[in-house]
Order: structure tokens, then sequence, then C-alpha cells
């Protein structure tokens, strides 16, 4: 490891000495001219866009307008009329509730999987990674097609095997009868989809606790749960607080699952989350203004979440 | 001889010391056993719930109707069909396939050309350059990456409709598909940029320092000893891209809403949602033919990528 290290570090020596010189100004401006199409690219298709948001949300704006390119300025009416519409509110707390459950489960079952790969023999953790794998690269809209085939009342083969396991009579059960099995059936579905970069990030992690120290411990007597909590946790804890603000992101702005599964006709304010309500709200009933204020309000609440992720990985950016 | 019988006595006395250790030893290593036979049977188990939705797929897309809509579930058919699949595929029934079959790929393909050739620029510009306002461009990357889609759909369709890059005023020909393509480049510029970025400060320094001492240009040491290093970098993030252009669902939906526009994860879900019953055997036999690429696409790249979003994190 020293080895490779020591002309790394002389070659940021000769790299800073060459900057304290001044550049000749063709030099200099390089790294702009590399980076301006992609900075062009994505003022256009994203800036734009956004400030737009933020015009659309101060507008009415809907179908008539759209077709006239001219909204007509209303201040804050948007925002009031949302903040005052009990959807909105229910739709949040229902939103949260459903991240917790998809990020805490995905969490904890996928860390459980990692631990669990580090005691299994080798042709068992070769089966079980290749099926995470596997898992890991479904297209989510066809992940929501066979979970809506196998959850399907008539004769979807879960009804049969819970019958089958003897759990009760689950024969023509219907999972999308109340709001809330419909929205467990969509938190089954996205942690089943996100166990797999959780547990073979954290697998990747646990190769880099020290074996030495979890011995030691053991030799001093501790049990495998103190092991985990003073030795193990410890070292996976910045990657587990990684996955986590990632995972909490994602799920919060879920859009294709819930969308999908529960389907496009029994969508309604009992089983909105934020994505699709934004969704509904501005584009299905075709009112961009009242659309773009949820989303603002949306946006503030990921753009809070997103601080812890966005200052770890810039703190992981070596600059050259 | 009073030597020899010296030490048979003293061999006598470690074997008896050491039975009662070799015991200890015997049945931790049992228990050991036991134990990893019971974390196998877990884990097998774990298998088969992870792996079921994927077999349960393939297993109905290749079995007769009748053992699909029976009640008694059959799970490895006795005769398989390839019927499904004609059916899936087939005008008359499921229109549109080969059509979003061309699209996804004219799409996709754009997509992932332009947004590696452009996000190749600037991760060499973030590898190998110190400059003003960097660090704000990084913040700018990560945070795109962390914008939810939802999010950003309402204005986005306002103003790509404004410039008829959506399908209800088609202002130019393919104006809907030049809309997708830079929606699906805004979103994927900042993950390949991170990523090649990651690939290009994996290449020794020195390498590059010593062709410059040699007489190349900047330019000769890139083209020369840089691109021929990193190809292997550019080809994991070119399918990554590829992948998720490819399984997009929310911005081609909402952009690409007339019928002959529809790319193959639009094609795929109007297979559901319509009056009609459901045609199980084809909805498999289609998801199955929708996902074939990206899993293999996946298998082949997946190790390369897997921990560009939390490159750094691991070491500690």
């Amino acid at each position: 490891l020293s080895s490779s290290q020591v002309p790394l570090g002389t070659g940021a020596a000769v790299e800073i000495a060459t900057s304290r010189r001044r550049r000749p100004l063709a030099e200099r401006t390089i790294p702009y001219l590399l980076v301006a199409p992609v900075l062009l690219v994505v003022a256009t298709i994203l800036g734009y866009p956004l400030y737009k948001l933020l015009t659309l949300s101060f507008q009415q704006y809907g179908l008539a307008e759209l077709i006239q390119r001219k909204g007509t300025w209303i201040g804050f009416d948007n925002y009031v009329s949302v903040l005052r519409d009990e959807i909105f509110w229910d739709t949040l707390v229902r939103t949260v509730v459903f991240t917790a459950a998809c990020v805490g489960l995905t969490i904890v079952v996928g860390t459980l999987i990692a631990l669990l790969l580090v005691q299994v023999s080798t042709w068992v953790r070769v089966l079980l990674t290749a099926a995470l794998v596997l898992v890991w690269s479904m297209p989510p809209v066809v992940a929501v097609q066979v979970w809506y085939w196998m959850t399907n009342f008539d004769n979807g083969v879960l009804n049969h095997i819970l019958t089958g396991l003897g759990l009760g009579d689950f024969s023509q059960h219907d999972w999308y009868a109340t709001s809330f099995s419909k929205l467990a059936m969509v938190t089954l579905l996205v942690v089943w989809a996100a166990i797999p970069f959780v547990t073979i990030t954290v697998y990747a992690a646990l190769a880099q606790v020290p074996r030495e120290l979890v011995e030691a411990a053991e030799i001093d007597g501790a049990g495998p749960l103190r092991v985990f909590r003073d030795v193990t946790f410890p070292i996976l804890k910045p990657i587990l607080l990684i996955l986590t603000s990632l995972s909490i992101i994602w799920d919060f702005g879920v859009f294709t699952q819930p969308y999908l599964l529960i389907g496009a006709g029994n969508l309604d304010a009992t089983n909105y989350l934020m994505g699709v309500y934004i969704f509904i709200e501005g584009y299905g009933k075709s009112d961009f203004g009242r659309g773009a204020a949820i989303s603002v309000l949306m946006l503030l609440i990921v753009m809070a979440m997103s601080v812890v992720y966005v200052r770890r990985m810039v703190r992981m950016d070596d600059t050259p | 001889m009073t030597s020899s019988s010296a030490e048979a006595t003293r061999a006598a006395g470690t074997r008896a010391a050491v039975r009662p250790r070799r015991a200890a030893l015997v049945r931790r290593e049992r228990r050991r056993k036991v134990r990893r036979i019971a974390w196998n049977v877990v884990g097998l188990a774990l298998f088969a719930v992870m792996v079921f939705p994927v077999f349960w797929m393939l297993s109905t897309a290749f079995k007769p109707d009748t053992e699909i809509n029976s009640l008694k579930p059959t799970w490895f058919s006795t005769s398989p069909t390839l019927q499904h699949f004609r059916d899936a595929i087939d005008p008359q029934q499921h229109p549109g396939f080969w059509n979003a079959v061309k699209n996804s790929l004219l799409i996709v393909g754009v997509t992932v050309v332009l947004a590696i050739v452009l996000a190749f620029l600037a991760a060499v510009a973030l590898a190998k350059y110190r400059f003003t306002g960097r660090k704000v461009f990084v913040v700018l990357m990560i945070g795109i990456l962390m914008l939810p889609a939802a999010g950003v759909v309402i204005p986005l369709y306002v103003v790509l409709a404004r410039y008829g890059l959506t399908n209800q005023e088609d202002v130019f020909p393919r104006g809907a598909f030049t809309g997708v393509v830079l929606t699906f480049l805004t979103f994927l510029l900042p993950f390949a940029v991170w990523t090649l970025r990651g690939f290009i400060l994996g290449i020794p320094r020195e390498l590059e320092e010593a062709a410059m001492v040699d007489g190349s240009s900047r330019l000769g040491a890139f083209t020369r000893i840089l691109l021929p290093l990193v190809a292997p970098g550019l080809v994991a993030t070119s399918v990554f891209v590829f992948i998720t252009a490819w399984n997009e669902y929310i911005f081609a939906n909402l952009i690409l809403s007339r019928d002959e526009n529809h790319t193959l994860t639009i094609w795929l879900a109007t297979f559901t949602g319509g009056a009609r019953s459901t045609d199980w055997g084809a909805l498999m036999a289609a998801s199955t033919l929708t996902a074939i690429p990206v899993v293999i696409f996946f298998l082949l790249v997946q190790r390369k990528i897997a921990f560009g979003l939390t490159a750094g994190s691991v070491k500690g």
C-alpha cells in the first residue's frame, strides 16, 4: 500500500508546484471549456425549467394558459390553496410513513443479509449474490408487472403460497382492497428491489472489518451481538449513513411503482404518495400552477434531506 | 533404555493432557458446522424468496394458458410453449412491439453517445484540473443526482411543450424524441460525470507525466495514454446510462404520449389497466423481452459500477 502511495504523493507535489506558477491563459481556460457542454445542457434543460417552476407556482396556469403560453400572476394563491388542502397534508404524512417503512426495512434486512453472507458456505454465498444481482437488474416497470401478476386475487401465486403455508385461507384475497394494503404491496415491491444495492454495498464494507479485532473481542468473551455493536457497527456506520440518506431521497420521490402498481384507475386521495400527487394534480388535472407549488414544497423537503449525502460526497471529492 | 522410557512417560503425559483439549476442539468444530448448516438453510430460503418473482415471470411466460389460469399453480411446466412470446409481439393483439424496440434503441443510443462524450470532457476537467468554481460544479452534479423526477416533471413539461418538444405540437419532426433525449441527458449527465471522474482518478498520474516528459503534448498524452486506460470505464458507464435510459418511465410516458412514439417500457405498461382482462402469459413474455437486454448488460458491468454512488465511503 505504501509503495503505491509514495509516487502518488510526489505527483501531487509536482502538481501543486506547477499550479503556483501562473499558467498561461489558454491553459487556464481548458477546464472551463471542458465543463461548458455539460453546463450548457444542464442549464437549458434543467435550469430554465427550475426557474419556470418558481414562476409557475405563482401563476394561474392551466391548459388555456399552456396554449397561449402565458400565465396570470396570482401571488401566493397556489401555495395558500395547497397548504389549506387536507389532501396535501395527508399525502405528506403518508409519504413520510411510507418512506420510513421502506427505508427501515431496506436497511435492516439488507444489512442482515450482508451479515448472513459472511456466515454461509461459499456456494450458498455465490447463489445468493447471483440472485441479488438478478433482482437488482430488473427494470422497475417489469418488476411492477410481475408483482401485479403474483398478487392478482383470482389466481395470484401469493395467495396460493400463503394458504399452502397454513397462514389462513387466502384464496381470492384482494391485496388491493384497502389503501393500506395497496401501499403495503408497493412497499414490498420497493424493498425487494432495493435490498440488493444495500446488501452488496454493506457486504463490501464488511470486508474492511479487521478479523483480529473480531477475534480479540470474541476471546474477551463478547457474544455475536456485542461484537456487532462494538466492532462491526462502528466501521459500517459511515456507509450505512450514506445508504440511509440515499434511500430516503429515492423512496420519498418514488413514482413509477405506486403509479403503475396501484394503477391509474385506482389512484385517489386515499393512496397518493407525493410523486403521484404532483403528477395528478399538475399534469392529470392540467393545473400546472398548483402542481408547481406542490413541487416546490416537495423539492424543499428533499433538499433538506439531501444535505447529509451531498456534504459527504463533496468532502470525499479530493481536489487534484 | 532409560531415556526412551522417560520419553514414553512424557509422551503419555502430554497425550493425557491433550485429550480433553482435543475433545473440546472437536465439539467446537461440530458446533461451528451445525451453525454453518443452519445459516446455509436461512441463506437458501432467502435465495428462494428473492429470486422467486423472476422465476415466476419466466415460468409463466413459458407455460400454456390452462396452467396459468388454473387455481393450482404449476411450478415447472411439463409442456413449455413459446406461444406467449408470439402473442406479445403480435401486431393484432399487442401492437407496437417492433416500433417500441426501434424507438427505445434510437432514443437510448443517441442519449448514450451524447452523455458519454459530454460527460467525459467534464470528468477530465474534474479529475485533472483545479479551477475556480470547481466545487460549485461538483455540488451541482451531486445535487441533480438527488433531484426527484416527480418534482420537476411539471415545469419540464410546460417548457418542452412551449418549444414544441412534446407530442402536443410537433413543431419539427422527431420533436418529442429530441425532448426525451434532452431530458434523459440532463438527468444522466451528472451520474456519468461523477463515475467517469472516479475512473480517471484511478489512472496513475505518473503514466501521463512520463509521456509528457518524453515530449508529447498534453493532448498527445491524453489520446495515447489516458484514453486507452479509461476505455473500460467508458464502456461500464455507457452501459449503465443505457440501462437507466432503457428503464425510464415517468418522463418518457409524459413526453411520448402518442402510440407510435412509445418506448418499450411504455409499451409494457399498456398491457395492464385496460378494459380487457389481462393476458398474463403475454404480459410475462413481454416483461421477459423488456428485461433481457438490461439483465445481460447489468451482469456485465455490475461489479465496476456498483460503488459509484458510495465511492470512497467504504474506506472509512
